[in-house]
C-alpha cells in the first residue's frame, strides 16, 4: 500500500534514500556531540591516558577490518540490487550481517576481558564515555543488522530491491563512526 | 525604578539598576510604536462593504521602508543595549576590585554557612566565626566571597545587592561585593536545590563598623579569646601579635 | 526539477481498489492515514494540557493560599510542589507543544497543503505515534512510583537529577527520563517524514516559494530539532547511566562536570524554542492572510527571517548560563549573539504586521487568536532583552521575571496559535463550523485573564522573587503583603481563565458532532487543503491536484473573486 507520495520525487531524490540522510543527520549530531564531550574530557584529563591503556588494540583493529569488510559486502549487495539479483543481494546482505555479529562476538569478548581486570563503567571518566560511546555503536550496529535481515527477506523475493542501497548507506556510517571510535578509544593512548 | 520594589544596596546595584532602565526605555518605545500601529492597522482596515483589499507583494520600494528602516532601527538600539550591558557584566564579573575583607560562603542541602575571618582578619585561623544562615557584612568594605557547594548546585542571591552566582560542586567561585546600606536583607537560593530548596534562605545583615566590631568581638571562638588576649579587643589588630599564639 | 511517477497519473484511490471499510480499531487506533494520526497527536496532546494546567491549578492555589489544602489535590508538600513544576513544564513543552504543533497540524497539514495522498512513510508515522504513546505511559508512570515524580525541574541539573540520594526520588528521575528520550525518538522519527514529504512529494507545479509558509516551518522546525536534539540525546543516556549506573559524567567528585549537562541541555533547549516558535508563526501566517485578503507581505523575506532565526538560534544557548559558572569572558559573546536574534524575530513581526495594510480585515475567532499572537508575543519578545543583556540578567535569572518571559512567548506558541489553527482548520476536519460566538467569547476569557496571570509576575521577579519555592513566607523580604497580594491575583486570573476553557471544551465536542455542516472553502482560502471535501476521505482527493501559484494570491486586481486557488489553471 504505497501511497503517491512515497513515489513522487520533486528534488530528483528517491525519498527512500533522502529520507536515510536524514536520519544519518541526526546521528551524526548524536554520535558528534558524544564524542566531542568525551574529547574535551580527555584533553582536560591527562590521567585518562593511562586507563585508555588497557583497551586492547589488536581487537580494535581486527573489528575495524572486520567492519570495513563488511561495509564492501554492502556496497557489493547494493550492485546486484541494481542489477536486479535480488537473491544475490541477500546473500550479500547476510555476509555484511555475519561481519557485524563477528564484530559483536569480538566486543563480547573485549568487554568480559576489562570487566574481568576490573575495568568496569563505574571505574571513572574514561570507561564511562568508553563503555557509553562503545554501548551506543553497538546497538547502532545491532538495529542496522536486524533491518537488513529484513530488507534481504524482501529482496532475495526481487522485492523493494532500493531498500538495499538505503540500509547500505545506514550501515556505511555505522562504520564511520567506528572509524572515529577507533583511534579515540583504542589508539589515543 | 528598581528600587522601588527591592532596595538597592551595594556599589554596583544603581549600575544593574541603570541598565534595566535604559533597556526599559528602548523596548518600551519599540513594544508601545509596535503595538499602536498594529491596533490602528487593524482598525484602519477593517472590512467595509465594498472597499476591496489591495494587492501588494512587499517589494514596493514606498512600503518596503517601513520594514527596512525600523529593521536598521533594531540594529542600533540592540548595539546600544549590548554595549551598556557588557559594561555592567565587566564591572561585576570581570573585575576584582581588592579586598578588605574576604568570606567563605558554603551552600549545602539545605543552609547557608558562612566564615568570617575574624578578629585577625585571615580566613582558616582558629579565630574564624562561622554561623549559619546569617551572614555579617560591614558596610563599606569590599568583600570577596568564595563561594562552594558540599553536594549539588545551588545558588547566592542577595537582591539587594543585584548579586548572583551558582554554586558549583567541586568548583570555588571568587566573587565580590561593596555594601553601602545598612540593614537586613534576604539571601536566597536561586538553584533548584532538592525538596528544601524553599526552606534555603539567609539573612543578611549589615553592620556600621562599630556594630560589626561589636560582632567579631562577642562571636570570636571562646579558645582564640583566651590564648590571643589583647590582641582580639579593640579595631587595630596587631597582626603579628594576633598570630603569635596560632599554628 | 520534479519527477513524476505513473503512480501519479492514478487516481489516489487506485492503491485502495477493493479496500473495505476498516474497523474501529485499523481506522482509529492503529491508522496510518495521516489525518488519523494527526488527531491521535493531537488529541494526546490536548489530554496531556489538561494534566499540565491541573498541575498550574495545585502550585499556583498553593502559592496564593500557602498551606492551605487545594481542592482536588489535598495539601502541597515541598517535595510534591517541584513535582509538580517540573512536570508542568516538561509536559507542555514536551507533551503539548510539540505534539499539537508539528506532530499534530505537520500530519494533518502537510500532506494536505502541497497536495499529496499520505506521508511517504505511513507505517513510520504510525510507528513515531506509537513510540510517542509509550513515552507518556512512561511519564505518567513516573508520577505514580513510590517517593513520587521527578522534582528537579524540566532542566533536570545534576548533580540532583543524577543522584538519587539528593533528589529522593530515584524511580521518577529515571522514569521521567525515559519518557523525554523516548518522546525524542518519536520526533526524529515523525520528523523525517515531515521533511521528505515536504521536500520530495510535492504537487506538480509547486515550487518551493509556491508552498505555504506553515509547512516551510514545520518542515525547517524539524530540522532544526533533528540538528539540536543530537547532543542532548547524547547526555540523556549520559544522565541516565549517571542515575543507574554508576558512571561519572556529570559527578564532579569522580572527575566529571555538571555545567556539561548545562551546555549539552541548552545546545538543545534554545533552538527547542523556535521549534515550537516555527509552526505557531506559520499558522498566524495562514490565518492573518485569509482574513485581510492579502498576500503576506514579503513572502521571501519571511523564509529568510525563519531560516536566519534557525541557524542563529544555535549559537546562543549559553545566555541561559550567565552565572552558572562559564567563563565570563563568554557570557560577552553570548550576550552579542542573543540580543541580535532579536532583529530577525522583529523583521518577520514587522512583515506580519505590515500584511494587514491595505487589507479587509474579518475579526472572526481564527483571526483574533492569530491578531492576539502578535500582540502578545511582542511582550515576551521585549522582554527577553532584559534576560540577554547579561548585566541585567544578573538579577533576574532565576526570578518570575523569566518565568513572566517565557509565558509571554510559550502561551502565545502553545495556546493563541493553536487557538488559531483549531478554529481556522476545524471546518475542514470535522466537516462542520465552531459556533463563532462561544469562540469569541473563550477568546476574551483566555486573553484577558492570561494577561491577569503574568502582569504581576514580571513585578515579583523584578522584585527579587527566586523560581521553584513552594512558599514564599519563609523569606522575610518575599513575604511582604503586596507581594503575597501579587501572588493572588495571578492564582485567581489562572481560576478564571481555567473556567474559561470550558466553553472551548463543550463547543468543540459539540460541534463536532452537531455544528453547522461546512463546505470545502468556508473562508474562500487558496491553500489546497480547502479544495478538498470536509473532511478530506482517505487519500484526500480522487484525483491529486496540480498547483499554477502561491498560495497567497488574494485580491489579484482585475479578477471577480478576491482569492485565487492555487489548483485552479485560471
Amino acid at each position: 500500500m504505497k501511497t503517491i507520495a512515497t513515489t513522487r520525487s520533486a528534488m530528483g531524490i528517491p525519498t527512500g534514500r533522502l529520507a536515510v540522510w536524514w536520519v544519518l543527520v541526526s546521528e551524526i549530531v548524536i554520535f558528534g556531540g558524544l564524542l566531542a564531550c568525551y574529547v574535551m574530557n580527555r584533553i582536560a584529563h591527562v590521567e585518562w591516558a593511562e586507563q585508555a591503556a588497557h583497551t586492547n588494540t589488536w581487537a580494535g583493529a581486527f573489528n575495524t577490518l572486520i567492519l570495513l569488510s563488511s561495509s564492501l559486502s554492502a556496497v557489493l549487495a547494493h550492485q546486484a540490487a541494481e542489477k536486479g539479483d535480488g537473491a544475490k543481494a541477500a546473500r550479500l546482505l547476510y555476509t555484511t550481517c555475519l561481519g557485524g555479529l563477528i564484530f559483536l562476538i569480538v566486543k563480547s569478548f573485549e568487554w568480559t576481558h576489562e570487566i574481568r581486570e576490573g575495568f568496569t563503567i563505574q571505574s571513572g571518566g574514561f570507561w564511562s564515555y568508553y563503555y557509553t560511546a562503545a554501548g551506543l555503536h553497538a546497538f547502532h550496529v545491532i538495529a542496522g543488522m536486524l533491518v537488513m535481515l529484513a530488507v534481504a527477506s524482501t529482496a532475495k523475493k526481487n522485492q523493494e530491491l532500493h531498500r538495499v542501497e538505503n540500509v547500505g548507506i545506514y550501515w556505511h556510517f555505522v562504520d564511520l563512526v567506528w572509524i572515529f571510535l577507533f583511534p579515540l578509544l583504542y589508539i589515543a593512548k | 525604578m528598581l528600587d522601588r520594589l527591592v532596595p538597592s544596596a551595594s556599589s554596583y546595584s544603581s549600575d544593574v539598576d541603570q541598565l534595566i532602565w535604559l533597556v526599559t526605555v528602548i523596548v518600551g518605545a519599540w513594544f508601545i510604536a509596535a503595538e499602536a500601529m498594529f491596533f490602528w492597522l487593524m482598525f484602519r482596515f477593517r472590512a467595509r462593504d465594498g472597499v476591496k483589499a489591495q494587492y501588494i507583494t512587499g517589494k514596493e520600494k514606498h512600503l518596503k521602508r517601513w520594514i527596512d528602516i525600523p529593521h536598521g532601527l533594531v540594529l542600533v538600539f540592540d548595539v546600544v543595549i549590548i554595549i551598556a550591558a557588557v559594561r555592567v557584566w565587566v564591572l561585576i564579573k570581570q573585575t576584582l576590585p581588592a579586598a578588605d575583607r574576604t568570606v567563605r560562603v558554603v551552600s549545602q542541602q539545605w543552609a547557608w554557612t558562612f566564615q568570617d575571618p575574624g578578629a585577625d582578619g585571615q580566613l582558616d585561623t582558629p579565630d574564624d566565626i562561622r554561623t549559619t544562615d546569617k551572614l555579617h557584612v560591614e558596610v563599606g568594605k569590599t568583600y570577596h566571597f568564595l563561594l562552594e557547594s558540599k553536594d549539588v548546585l545551588h545558588s547566592f542571591f542577595i537582591p539587594a545587592f543585584r548579586l548572583k552566582h551558582d554554586a558549583v560542586p567541586g568548583r570555588i567561585h571568587t566573587g565580590w561585593f561593596k555594601a553601602t546600606k545598612t540593614g537586613d536583607y534576604d539571601i536566597l537560593c536561586a538553584e533548584i536545590c532538592g525538596v528544601g530548596h524553599g526552606v534555603m534562605g539567609a539573612d543578611l545583615v549589615i553592620d556600621t563598623p562599630e556594630t560589626f566590631q561589636a560582632w567579631v568581638h562577642s562571636n570570636t571562638p571562646e579558645a582564640t579569646l583566651a590564648s590571643t588576649d589583647g590582641a582580639a579587643m579593640g579595631a587595630s589588630t596587631d597582626s603579628t601579635s594576633a598570630t603569635a599564639g596560632q599554628q | 526539477m520534479a519527477h513524476h511517477s505513473d503512480a501519479d497519473a492514478h487516481h489516489a484511490g487506485s492503491a485502495h481498489h477493493g479496500h473495505e471499510e476498516p474497523g474501529f480499531i485499523k481506522k482509529y487506533l492503529w491508522s496510518t492515514d495521516h489525518k488519523m494520526i494527526a488527531f491521535q497527536y493531537m488529541f494526546t496532546g490536548m489530554l496531556m494540557a489538561v494534566l499540565g494546567a491541573f498541575m498550574a491549578y495545585v502550585f499556583r492555589m498553593q502559592l496564593a493560599f500557602p498551606g492551605n489544602p487545594v481542592p482536588g489535590f489535598g495539601v502541597v508538600s515541598p517535595g510534591e510542589y517541584n513535582a509538580l513544576i517540573t512536570n508542568h513544564g516538561s509536559i507542555m513543552i514536551f507533551w503539548v507543544a510539540m505534539p499539537v504543533l508539528i506532530a499534530g497540524f505537520g500530519n494533518y497539514l502537510i500532506p494536505l497543503m502541497i497536495g499529496a495522498d499520505d506521508m511517504v512513510f505511513p507505517r513510520i508515522n504510525r510507528l513515531s505515534y506509537q513510540m510517542f504513546a509509550l513515552s507518556v505511559v512512561i511519564l505518567i508512570a513516573s508520577l505514580l512510583v513510590q517517593n513520587g515524580g521527578f522534582g528537579g525541574a524540566w532542566t533536570a541539573y545534576p548533580p540532583l537529577s543524577a543522584n538519587k540520594l539528593y533528589n529522593l526520588t530515584p524511580l521518577g528521575s529515571t522514569l521521567w527520563l525515559l519518557a523525554v528520550a523516548v518522546e525524542f525518538v518519536a520526533f526524529l522519527l515523525g520528523g523525517i517524514n515531515f521533511i521528505v514529504t515536504a521536500m520530495n512529494s510535492r504537487a506538480p507545479g509547486m515550487k518551493a516559494f509556491d508552498v505555504p509558509i506553515l509547512v516551510w516551518t514545520i518542515v525547517i522546525a524539524s530540522i532544526l530539532f533533528m540538528a539540536s536534539v543530537g547532543p542532548l540525546v547524547a547526555g540523556a543516556v549520559m544522565l541516565l547511566f549517571d542515575q543507574t549506573l554508576g558512571t561519572s559524567f556529570f559527578n564532579p567528585g569522580k572527575g566529571g562536570d555538571p555545567i556539561l549537562w548545562q551546555h549539552l541541555f541548552w545546545f538543545f533547549g534554545h533552538p527547542e524554542v523556535y521549534v515550537v516558535m516555527l509552526p505557531a508563526v506559520g499558522i498566524v501566517a495562514e490565518v492573518i492572510t485569509v482574513f485581510s485578503r492579502k498576500k503576506l507581505f514579503a513572502y521571501k523575506t519571511v523564509i529568510y527571517t525563519i531560516v536566519a532565526t534557525g541557524v542563529l538560534s544555535f549559537f546562543v544557548w549559553a545566555h541561559h548560563q550567565f552565572v552558572a559558572g562559564i567563563d565570563p569572558r563568554m557570557a560577552n559573546v553570548f550576550t552579542v549573539t542573543t540580543v541580535l536574534i532579536s532583529i530577525p524575530i522583529a523583521e518577520m513581526l514587522f512583515v506580519y504586521i505590515a500584511t494587514l495594510y491595505g487589507g479587509s480585515i474579518r475579526f472572526t475567532t481564527p483571526m483574533l487568536w492569530a491578531l492576539a499572537f502578535i500582540a502578545e508575543f511582542l511582550v515576551g519578545g521585549v522582554t527577553g532583552i532584559y534576560l540577554g543583556a547579561s548585566g541585567a540578567d544578573i538579577h533576574f535569572h532565576d526570578t518570575y521575571f523569566v518565568v513572566a518571559h517565557f509565558h509571554y512567548t510559550f502561551f502565545p506558541i502553545a495556546i493563541i496559535a493553536v487557538m488559531a489553527g483549531v478554529t481556522f482548520w476545524f471546518p475542514k476536519m470535522f466537516g462542520r463550523y465552531l459556533n463563532e460566538f462561544w469562540g469569541k467569547v473563550h477568546f476574551w476569557g483566555t486573553i484577558i485573564p492570561f494577561n491577569g496571570i503574568f502582569i504581576p509576575l514580571f513585578v515579583l521577579g523584578a522584585a527579587g522573587e527566586h523560581r521553584r519555592i513552594f512558599d514564599y513566607h519563609n523569606f522575610p523580604h518575599l513575604a511582604q503583603p503586596w507581594m503575597q497580594h501579587l501572588r493572588m491575583v495571578a492564582t485567581i486570573s489562572l481560576l478564571v481563565m481555567l473556567a474559561f476553557q470550558f466553553v472551548f471544551l463543550v463547543n468543540y465536542l459539540v460541534s463536532m458532532f452537531a455544528g453547522k455542516k461546512a463546505e470545502k472553502n468556508p473562508w474562500r482560502s487558496n491553500t489546497l487543503e480547502w479544495t478538498a471535501d470536509s473532511p478530506p476521505p482517505h487519500g484526500n482527493w480522487p484525483e491529486l491536484p496540480t498547483c499554477y501559484r502561491g498560495p497567497y494570491e488574494y485580491s489579484v486586481p482585475g479578477r471577480a473573486e478576491d482569492f485565487w486557488p492555487q489548483n485552479e489553471k485560471t
